[in-house]
C-alpha cells in the first residue's frame, strides 16, 4: 500500500500533459505528480479509462486533473490539448507515454502497419512536444519527459520496427532537449528495460521486470535533477553498453 | 498477452495452487475477459485458505482506482482492486473512513464485499456490505449494475465472488473526528470476565488479544482493546518491514509463544491504561510487517475463526482448552463481539462471540482443526469460509443453511460454473439441495 506519507507540494504550480496517459507507466506518473499536487491533463485514445484515472488523480490531491482526447494519428486532436495547456498557469510540462509494438511479424506479413508504428511511437508525440516547445521557451520554464526504449539503442531481428521508431523519438528529444535548454526548459529521455504492464504480462523471457510505480519515481527523481537521459531501472544502462559494445558483425549472426 | 501462469497461495500458504492468470488495467479489458472467458476475480490474496485460489482468475490489482468522492456526504466509487488500507491513509486526514475495516489493509472493495468483511465495530455497524450503495458486476451480458433491494445483491454479499468479479463499487463512509486512535487496554483474568466485558462495551471499536497457550484459572485471559477515532498528533506509522526469508521452526515453537504471550499480557498495567496510536497501527497491526505470513516458515498456517452464540460460553471454553493444550497456538488470537447478521445466505457475521486463531501448521494441526470445526457445528455456530482451509462439506452446509437456496440462484446464472474456486469446490458450496 501507498500511503500519503512522501506528500508534499513539490509538483505544486506545475500543469503536466500527459501523453498515452492510459498505460501503466502514465498511471503510475500522474497518480505521482496528484500526490505533489500538479495539475494534469491526461490525453489518449480510452476516454472512460482517462475518465477513471483523472478522478482518481484529484482524490490523490491533484490541482486538477481532466481527461482529453489524443489520438496520434489523428492530428485535428493536437491543437485543444496545446490550448488547453497554454490556458494552465504555472510551468507547462509534457510527458509522453505513447508508442505501439505490433509483433514483428505481423508488421512482416502487412509493411503497411510501419506507418502506425511510426506515427504512435514518434511523429504523432513529436508533433504535439514541437507545439508545447514554444510554451515553455516563452515561460521561460518546464520539462518534457520523453519515454523511448531500450530497444531503440540497437535494431534487432524481434522489434526492429518499433525500435526505429522510438531511436527517431530519442533522437528527436536530443535534439529537443539541445534547443529548449537555452531558454531554461529541459527534456529528459527516458529509457525503460522491462516494465511491468499489460504489454508484458505473460511474455515469455523476461527478467528483472519493473514495476510502474519504481518507473515512475524514477522518472520524477530525473525530472527534479533535470538529468539528460535515463535507463530505468538504473542497470539497463549497462546491459545496453553491452549490447551496443557488440561488434556488427557479430551482432548480426545473434538473436537477442 | 491475457494469460500468465503463476503459482499462489492462501495467506496461510497451507494451500496453494497454479493458476493462468489475467491482469486487466482498464475496466474495459476486464468487462472484454468477463464477457469473452468468465473467470472468478481475486484481490490481494489475504483469504488464509483456498477461498482466492482457482485455475483460472482475473487479478482486479490494477482496477484500484477512486472514481468518485462526495467530502460533504462521505460517499465514494471505487474500483474493486482498491485496497481499503489506501483509503483508510487517505480519508482519514480528511475526517473519513472506510465503514468496516477488517484486520488487514490489503483487503480490496471487491475483496470486502465477497467476504462480506467484518471489523472491530460490527457490533455497532454491521458488516461491509450493510454501507454498499451500489455495485456493479462483470458478467457474460456485460456489467450489471445491483443495488442492495436487487435479489442479486444478498447473492453477492459475502458470497465469495460467485456472481461475477465486482469492478466497482459505491460505499457509504464512517464520518471520524481525526484522525489517530484513542485506545483503552485493560487485562481480563478469565474468559467470563472477557465475555461480560465484550458484552458490556459500548466503545465504537472493540477487540479482546486472548493468549490462547492459558490453561487452568487463566483460561481465556488477554487484554480488551477499546477504541475510538480522535484528534491528536502521533508520529506516523512505521511502514513497509518486510520478512525477508521463511522462519525456522521454532521460532513459533510452543515455550516460545508462551514466553511472549505472558510478557505480551504484562506490557499492559495491571489496571489499564490509554494510549494513543496511528489509525493504521490499531486497525492494521501486522501490515507493517510485510509477508509476515513467513513468519510461520515454510509449512505455513492455518487460521480457525468461527462464531458461536452467546450462549455457549461453553463451547468456547472447550475450544480454549483444546487449543491451550495442543502446544500447537500462536500468539494471534483473537475473541470480539458480532451483532446481528445482515441476512445475506453466505455472509459470516451473526450474532455471538467470534474466536480466531492462527495454527501453524505442524503434526496435530490437521486433528485439532477437526475438533474445532465439530465443536463450532455442535454449538450452532459457523466458520468463517475467508479463513477457511479444514472443513468438511457436511459441516459447511450445516453451518450456512441458506446455501441450497444461494447455490440455486447462483448456478442458474452461471450454469457452467465458470467463477468456482477452490474453496467453493472443496465445500461443494454450489452442489444443489
Amino acid at each position: 500500500m501507498s500511503g500519503p506519507e512522501r506528500a508534499s507540494s513539490s509538483a505544486r504550480g506545475e500543469t503536466w500533459l500527459v501523453l498515452g496517459a492510459s498505460s501503466a507507466m502514465a498511471r503510475a506518473l500522474a497518480r505521482a505528480l496528484a500526490d505533489e499536487g500538479a495539475a494534469l491533463i491526461l490525453a489518449g485514445r480510452d476516454d472512460d479509462d482517462l475518465a477513471a484515472l483523472a478522478a482518481d488523480c484529484r482524490f490523490r490531491g491533484a490541482a486538477a486533473a481532466e481527461a482529453m482526447r489524443w489520438d496520434a494519428r489523428d492530428p485535428a486532436t493536437i491543437a485543444p490539448l496545446v490550448e488547453r495547456l497554454e490556458r494552465a498557469e504555472g510551468t507547462a510540462n509534457a510527458a509522453v507515454f505513447a508508442g505501439s509494438m505490433p509483433p514483428q511479424a505481423e508488421i512482416d506479413a502487412d509493411p503497411a502497419l510501419i506507418a502506425g508504428v511510426a506515427a504512435d511511437s514518434f511523429t504523432g508525440p513529436a508533433q504535439v512536444l514541437s507545439r508545447v516547445a514554444p510554451l515553455i521557451e516563452a515561460r521561460g520554464a518546464g520539462t518534457i519527459v520523453g519515454v523511448a526504449s531500450v530497444a531503440g539503442d540497437r535494431g534487432r531481428v524481434g522489434n526492429y520496427v518499433y525500435g526505429a521508431a522510438k531511436a527517431a523519438f530519442a533522437t528527436y528529444l536530443s535534439g529537443l532537449r539541445n534547443r529548449l535548454t537555452r531558454s531554461g526548459g529541459h527534456v529528459v529521455t527516458v529509457k525503460p528495460g522491462f516494465v511491468d504492464t499489460a504489454m508484458t504480462w505473460g511474455l515469455p523471457g523476461m527478467f528483472l521486470v519493473a514495476p510502474p510505480e519504481a518507473v515512475a519515481a524514477s522518472i520524477l527523481k530525473a525530472v527534479r535533477r533535470q538529468r539528460n537521459v535515463i535507463y530505468t531501472p538504473f542497470f539497463w544502462r549497462y546491459i545496453m553498453m553491452i549490447i551496443r559494445a557488440v561488434p556488427e558483425p557479430i551482432f548480426k549472426k545473434l538473436s537477442i | 498477452m491475457t494469460w500468465a501462469t503463476r503459482e499462489i497461495a492462501g495467506w496461510g500458504r497451507v494451500l496453494r495452487a497454479e493458476a493462468a492468470l489475467a491482469r486487466p488495467e482498464r475496466q474495459r479489458t476486464a468487462r472484454a475477459l468477463a464477457e469473452n472467458a468468465p473467470v472468478p476475480a481475486l484481490g490481494r490474496r489475504r483469504s488464509y485458505g483456498d477461498a482466492c485460489l482457482a485455475d483460472r482468475a482475473m487479478l482486479t490489482e490494477r482496477l484500484d482506482r477512486v472514481l468518485a468522492f462526495d467530502p460533504e456526504t462521505g460517499t465514494l466509487e471505487a474500483e474493486g482492486g482498491v485496497m481499503l488500507g489506501d483509503l483508510a491513509a487517505r480519508l482519514a486526514p480528511q475526517g473519513w473512513l472506510p465503514p468496516v475495516m477488517p484486520g488487514t489493509g490489503f483487503a480490496t472493495v471487491g475483496g470486502a464485499i465477497a467476504m462480506d468483511v467484518h471489523g472491530k465495530n460490527h457490533h455497532h455497524a454491521g458488516a461491509f456490505c450493510a454501507h454498499v450503495e451500489r455495485l456493479t458486476l462483470a458478467t457474460p451480458a456485460g456489467p450489471v449494475e445491483v443495488t442492495p433491494d436487487d435479489p442479486l445483491f444478498a447473492l453477492t454479499a459475502g458470497g465469495l465472488g460467485q456472481t461475477g468479479p465486482i469492478l466497482k463499487a459505491t460505499i457509504r463512509l464512517a464520518r471520524v473526528r481525526g484522525d489517530v486512535m484513542m485506545v483503552t487496554e485493560r487485562r481480563m483474568a478469565d474468559l467470563d470476565t472477557f465475555c461480560d466485558a465484550l458484552d458490556a462495551s459500548d466503545a465504537p471499536y472493540t477487540v479482546g488479544w486472548i493468549d490462547a497457550t492459558a490453561t487452568g484459572p487463566a483460561l481465556g485471559r488477554g487484554i480488551l482493546e477499546e477504541g475510538e477515532v480522535a484528534k491528536g498528533l502521533v508520529p506516523p506509522a512505521k511502514r513497509g518491514r518486510t520478512v525477508p526469508l521463511d522462519a525456522p521452526g521454532f521460532a513459533l515453537s510452543a515455550p516460545v509463544v508462551r514466553t511472549f504471550n505472558a510478557a505480551y499480557l504484562r506490557r499492559v498495567p495491571a489496571r489499564g491504561r490509554t494510549v494513543v496510536r496511528p489509525i493504521a497501527d490499531y486497525f492494521f497491526p501486522l501490515d507493517k510487517i510485510h509477508d509476515w505470513n513467513r513468519l510461520y516458515g515454510k509449512h505455513g498456517f492455518h487460521q480457525f475463526q468461527c462464531v458461536v452464540p452467546t450462549d455457549a460460553r461453553g463451547a468456547l471454553r472447550a475450544m480454549l482448552e483444546r487449543i491451550g493444550t495442543a502446544g500447537l497456538a500462536s500468539p494471534l488470537a483473537v475473541l470480539k463481539r458480532l451483532g446481528p447478521g445482515a441476512g445475506h445466505p453466505m455472509s459470516f457475521p451473526v450474532d455471538g462471540y467470534t474466536l480466531a486463531v492462527d495454527l501453524p501448521a505442524r503434526d496435530g494441526a490437521d486433528r485439532l482443526l477437526a475438533a474445532l470445526n465439530a465443536a463450532t457445528a455442535e454449538a450452532g455456530g459457523r466458520v468463517y469460509l475467508a479463513k477457511d482451509s479444514s472443513l468438511t462439506a457436511e459441516q459447511a452446509h450445516a453451518m450456512y443453511p441458506g446455501r441450497a437456496t444461494w447455490a440455486e440462484a447462483v448456478n442458474a446464472r452461471d450454469p457452467e460454473r465458470a467463477y468456482e474456486t477452490a474453496l467453493v469446490r472443496r465445500l461443494r458450496l454450489r452442489e444443489p439441495a
